[in-house]
């Protein structure tokens, strides 16, 4: 099921959480969906979820659109909310047993179904306990399980990994990979690491508004730009080799990282190298080069260089 | 209707799995119990094979029962984030409000159902207008369905449990008695403007075994403005 999101706006009080957001997302895709706190990740997914209806613009699940047929577009997702409600009280088989009634499985099947969740979930230590006596990352398994027990085409999962431990976060990971090849999935987060490892298209969000669509090798590519070299020089004192560095034409900026070292990251201009222009001036004063590497940007830098204005 | 059902059923058992339930039970059967066959104007004081006492008992207990069971049906959802867990299932807006709405009926049903061994003491002891205890029973019932919608609508406007069910007395107690003792103030249209909003006046004319679609019409008039509103805040809801 393709989902189609077209104009979305959606206001809270003077502030548009959402502003004018429109993106596609092709069934069987997994997409990231990133952005800092408050950047509207969360409402668009709310929206996609039929929780909460946008003032302008519309969504195309399946073709269903979420202001006319809600009920149809709800049977085919798998919702996990930012902050994963569950019933506290409830035991984890009772829990998901009333899911399963409320999604419609027939009653012959709710009960290996519930099994196949536990199983895939990893709860099988667990599945007598109440809710609210499992720890975070276990209500977090339950939280998946119960998005996933009706087998939909697309799941939407707001901030899966927060308040998981690493070994969790990964097992977790794996299981979003593993469920990534048969449906189509939506997962937001602001780890980027998490979104690169998992995801096939990211979509960073910031201020209601989408700034990046694309691949994480796109991404890297459109914000490379500039050579950045991480630098060591000794034989010689730090601000003299600072000033006779500075002299190359093709260096744009320099900043110091460690004074003890000697250490220094180099700026080049657009479309310039600097490499060849800083061995020559080290060779002219006698200085001798401890480092030479080349800094490729992280996608935390992109991320921040798009989304700190 | 099925979905109404299960979250009914479900709300139900929560219910009794938070001792909610039992609570409620004891202390109504025991306070309906105490006053009409022990102390006051009990049964063999009164010395007639009715169960007017035991309604009148039941008449302020439940309207004091009632909001306590409701405060948390919504509020209490929105508060833990369970209403968005809930709402993105295939539930609409109106499936949650009648499954929240006949949880709690069906948890009054229960509480009175013990109470059916008074009607069969009573048969007992003397010759009993069985039409006006039935009634009695279908006007308790009605009433509950006012109060219920009253505190639902109280639980979706306050996003707190409690204030929800201090919501909920405060608009109960016009319909209690505030109605009512304005009514024997004022005369003419007003008077008896008030007298028909009084919900003491319908419950009597029922419990005295008269069903005036007057009085049917007040009921579930009440009840379907009120529902309607839940619904109403519910979808317009803006989280």
């Amino acid at each position: 099921m393709d989902i189609v999101v077209e104009h979305l706006t959606k206001r809270y009080g003077p502030q548009k959480a959402v502003d004018n957001v429109s993106f596609r997302v092709k069934a069987g895709e997994v997409l990231g969906f990133l952005g800092p706190n408050g950047a509207g990740k969360t409402t668009t997914m709310k929206a996609m979820a039929c929780f909460i209806k946008p003032e302008e613009g519309d969504i195309l699940v399946g073709g269903y659109s979420i202001h006319d047929h809600p009920e149809i577009i709800k049977k085919n997702i798998g919702y996990l909310a930012e902050n994963n409600p569950l019933y506290q009280e409830m035991n984890i088989i009772d829990f998901l047993e009333f899911i399963a009634k409320i999604h419609g499985i027939p009653k012959y099947l709710i009960p290996e179904r519930i099994l196949d969740m536990i199983r895939t979930c990893g709860l099988e230590g667990e599945k007598h306990k109440l809710i609210g006596e499992l720890s975070k990352g276990y209500q977090q398994r339950v939280g998946l399980a119960q998005a996933l027990i009706h087998d939909p085409d697309i799941l939407i999962l707001d901030e899966p990994t927060t308040g998981l431990d690493p070994n969790q976060i990964v097992e977790i990971r794996e299981l979003i990979k593993r469920i990534g090849k048969e449906k189509t999935v939506i997962l937001s987060s602001h780890i980027l690491a998490e979104v690169e490892a998992t995801c096939d298209r990211i979509l960073i969000i910031n201020n209601g508004r989408i700034v990046v669509d694309g691949t994480a090798a796109e991404l890297r590519k459109q914000a490379q730009g500039n050579e950045i070299l991480k630098l060591g020089v000794q034989g010689g004192d730090i601000d003299h080799i600072f000033e006779s560095l500075f002299e190359i034409e093709t260096i744009d900026s320099i900043d110091i990282i460690d004074v003890d070292k000697q250490l220094f990251e180099i700026q080049s201009l657009p479309n310039t190298t600097s490499v060849k222009a800083i061995f020559d001036t080290c060779v002219r004063n006698n200085y001798y080069i401890t480092e030479l590497t080349p800094t490729e940007k992280k996608l935390e830098d992109i991320f921040r260089i798009l989304t700190l204005h | 209707m099925k979905q109404i059902l299960h979250i009914a059923s479900r709300e139900l058992s929560t219910f009794f799995d938070s001792l909610t339930a039992y609570v409620l039970i004891v202390i109504f059967l025991g306070f309906s119990g105490f006053f009409t066959w022990i102390y006051g104007a009990d049964v063999f004081f009164v010395g007639q094979a009715n169960l007017n006492t035991f309604f009148t008992v039941a008449y302020w207990s439940l309207f004091i029962f009632i909001p306590a069971l409701t405060m948390r049906s919504i509020a209490g959802e929105l508060k833990a984030g369970t209403l968005e867990l809930l709402l993105t299932k295939p539930v609409s807006d109106w499936q949650l409000i009648f499954g929240k709405f006949l949880s709690t009926l069906l948890l009054i049903a229960i509480a009175l159902a013990p109470t059916v061994i008074y009607y069969f003491t009573l048969w007992a002891i003397g010759p009993v207008d069985h039409s006006a205890i039935l009634l009695g029973y279908v006007g308790l019932l009605l009433m509950s369905m006012v109060y219920i919608s009253i505190g639902l609508l109280a639980s979706c406007i306050a996003s707190n449990p409690i204030i929800a069910s201090l919501t909920a007395l405060s608009i109960g107690i016009f319909f209690h008695i505030i109605f009512d003792v304005l009514a024997s103030n004022f005369v003419g249209f007003l008077g008896s403007f008030f007298s028909y909003m009084s919900l003491s006046t319908h419950f009597e004319s029922i419990s005295r075994g008269v069903v005036d679609t007057k009085d049917l019409i007040y009921f579930f008039s009440l009840v379907f403005f009120c529902l309607f509103t839940s619904k109403m805040i519910l979808s317009n809801r803006n989280l």
